[in-house]
């Protein structure tokens, strides 16, 4: 990857339009390629879009709705109808798992979206301007020290009924929780870029660029971000992992959403009273969880793997 | 090396004035009125009067620095008198006082915190006793099936979270075989060996699921490690030398590959504090975390600040040891 990539995609699309020559191979089909060799992540990629489709469409699809009370069929077990059960209200929880997965993915993926954002931002303008450099990574030092996950939970406390009343029950705290996962988890992202911004910094191509004045925007966009791309894929992968299960811990401690918006941690926290009349109602959501963590963290391992160009060669 | 650690330490200093910042900022800005749980029959000019002597008008900075100064300077003072019957100075300091118990912060903090180290501390170290072998077979037979297993459960391992273990083992353990009991009784005392077997059997459900947890991500990190090391150069020589394998990989390779380990090892101490939050609130164990969810329902302010300023702290003095002891042990760092 020492050469910029931004030239690579042109030269597919000439060969391919010429379709002379011997078969030019792009950087990211051989990504895909080695991708596709390490079992768990493809697998890993097939449960998460499985998880996802079903999360996003499958309540369309099903007999029953989420939110409407039955209350001559609560607390029922397993059985071909309810392959989950039903809730103490009589809801199905394959239905309620399928749209707590809605708002789980999204907070994740939001959250995951403005870590890493927020992180190569500030990795960048560590790397590049010697100047913030100091500055910049105190800070991100100070921001590691944090306790994270308390100082969570004492914000939600303090804001959750101001921004409640402001925005809505559902929204308010959708992006309550979003904007805190992100706010504290960039330190990772922000560390990597920095060094890998360093070590790119110092290569003959940026200075070939800076020297036929290239402007120094520039620079960043088109040479140095680019060549960033394979650690801050592999932190939003491990990113969105971190992301789902903040978030179901928080649910889980009573302090996410509100029940009537049900998340994967919620219908665990809301079942784990239920534990022993029907445990269903706990395992269900929480292999969820589980699975959808699995899947992310071995997409993570895949990518970590296909995108490292001395694996590949391999 | 002591120049180092006196950087290391005045560099951590204001890291803590900042955090110490941050925290009361936060509770601060947050809305809430310190007088609104009095009686609503207080006229409002006599509530203006008691807000005004509680210092609520008083400017940022000066609440921020009374504070501060309560909690870095006063509290560890009445803390180390406790602890040694002694009376420094003339004992009249102003305590951070509970809004529920009405009593000490730091008091009801020590009350709760040997239940924490007790249960987490132990999870800590099995954790580490697992992980450690478990990473250096794993690195020693690189891609075996003992290696390939080995990494799945540990990705499993690191990606269940614990309070979906905890909930299947209460489930399985505790309800449907019925081994172990399902929460964790503090006033236990152990007097003979049947109080002895109860404790046992109590702390085993919560240490299981936490030590498990702990040794996922340490076993990965060990292997790592270890891979790293055995395709030095002078792990070669020292096979070439004729030393028994097991001598090579135990005194050469080990000892190198546990230098990063023992960081992160260090770094991972104040998360046990983190991890309380869940855990206990699972096995219903009354200790820290316990404490500080209790208090934010409750809306304990000065409990709250206390608690998360004392685990920061613990980050910050964790961060410092783990610096230090890579110094140590790594003679190849050098600090100028």
């Amino acid at each position: 990857m020492s050469e910029p990539k931004v030239y690579g995609g042109q030269e597919v699309v000439a060969a391919t339009a010429s379709g002379a020559g011997p078969k030019h191979r792009s950087l990211r089909g051989d990504v895909w390629r080695q991708f596709r060799r390490h079992k768990g992540a493809l697998t890993g990629l097939f449960v998460f879009l499985f998880v996802a489709l079903a999360s996003f469409v499958g309540p369309y699809l099903m007999p029953y709705d989420a939110v409407e009370i039955d209350v001559k069929l609560r607390n029922l077990g397993p059985s071909w109808s309810h392959p989950l059960g039903t809730d103490n209200l009589g809801r199905d929880m394959v239905v309620r798992s399928m749209v707590g997965g809605r708002i789980s993915l999204l907070v994740a993926i939001t959250a995951m979206a403005l870590s890493v954002s927020l992180g190569t931002t500030i990795g960048v303008m560590a790397g590049f301007f010697r100047r913030l450099d100091g500055v910049l990574m105190r800070f991100t030092d100070l921001f590691l020290a944090l306790p994270v996950l308390p100082l969570l939970l004492v914000i939600i406390m303090l804001f959750r009924d101001t921004l409640r009343a402001t925005f809505g029950p559902e929204q308010g705290i959708f992006m309550l929780i979003v904007f805190i996962i992100g706010v504290t988890s960039w330190m990772q992202t922000a560390r990597v870029v920095r060094g890998e911004v360093l070590s790119i910094k110092q290569q003959e191509f940026v200075a070939a660029a800076h020297s036929i004045g290239t402007r120094r925007r520039n620079v960043i966009f088109r040479h140095i971000l680019p060549n960033c791309l394979s650690p801050v894929m592999v932190a939003a992968a491990l990113g969105m992992a971190v992301a789902i299960i903040t978030e179901s811990a928080l649910s889980f401690l009573g302090l996410g959403f509100p029940s009537d918006f049900p998340t994967w941690g919620r219908l665990l926290y809301d079942g784990k009273d239920f534990i022993n009349l029907t445990p269903m109602r706990v395992v269900g959501p929480g292999a969820l969880i589980s699975l959808t963590v699995l899947s992310v963290n071995f997409i993570g391992d895949g990518l970590r793997d296909a995108l490292d160009p001395k694996l590949r060669s391999r | 090396m002591l120049w180092f650690v006196c950087r290391r330490t005045a560099i951590a200093v204001p890291t803590l004035v900042a955090i110490s910042f941050i925290i009361f900022a936060i509770l601060d800005l947050a809305p809430g009125d310190p007088t609104s749980h009095l009686p609503l029959t207080i006229p409002a000019e006599v509530r203006e009067q008691i807000r005004e002597t509680m210092g609520v008008n008083d400017p940022f900075l000066v609440k921020w620095f009374l504070w501060a100064k309560q909690v870095m300077i006063h509290e560890p003072i009445s803390l180390i008198e406790q602890l040694f019957n002694i009376q420094i100075g003339s004992g009249d300091r102003n305590r951070v006082i509970s809004w529920q118990s009405r009593g000490p912060v730091v008091d009801t903090i020590a009350e709760r915190l040997p239940q924490t180290t007790w249960v987490m501390g132990l999870a800590f170290v099995f954790g580490i006793l697992i992980a450690v072998p478990v990473g250096v077979i794993s690195a020693y037979r690189q891609y075996s099936v003992f290696d390939q297993v080995g990494t799945f459960i540990s990705m499993v391992g690191y990606s269940v979270p614990t309070f979906f273990t905890g909930l299947l083992a209460i489930v399985i353990f505790s309800v449907k075989l019925g081994w172990f009991p399902s929460f964790y009784d503090t006033t236990l005392e152990v007097t003979d060996w049947s109080s002895f077997v109860a404790q046992v059997k109590q702390i085993v459900l919560p240490v299981g699921v936490l030590s498990m947890f702990n040794a996922a991500a340490l076993s990965r990190f060990t292997r790592s490690s270890m891979l790293d090391n055995l395709s030095e150069d002078y792990v070669r020589t020292a096979r070439s030398k004729g030393l028994k394998e097991k001598r090579v990989l135990v005194r050469h390779v080990l000892r190198n590959s546990l230098i990063p380990v023992v960081t992160l090892i260090a770094l991972q101490v104040p998360g046990i504090f983190a991890g309380a939050l869940i855990t206990e609130q699972i096995f219903r164990i009354n200790g820290i975390g316990h404490l500080l969810i209790s208090s934010i329902h409750g809306g304990d302010v000065p409990m709250v600040q206390t608690l998360a300023f004392l685990i920061a702290a613990l980050t910050v003095l964790f961060n410092l040891v783990a610096d230090v002891v890579y110094g140590v042990l790594d003679p190849r760092i050098r600090y100028e």
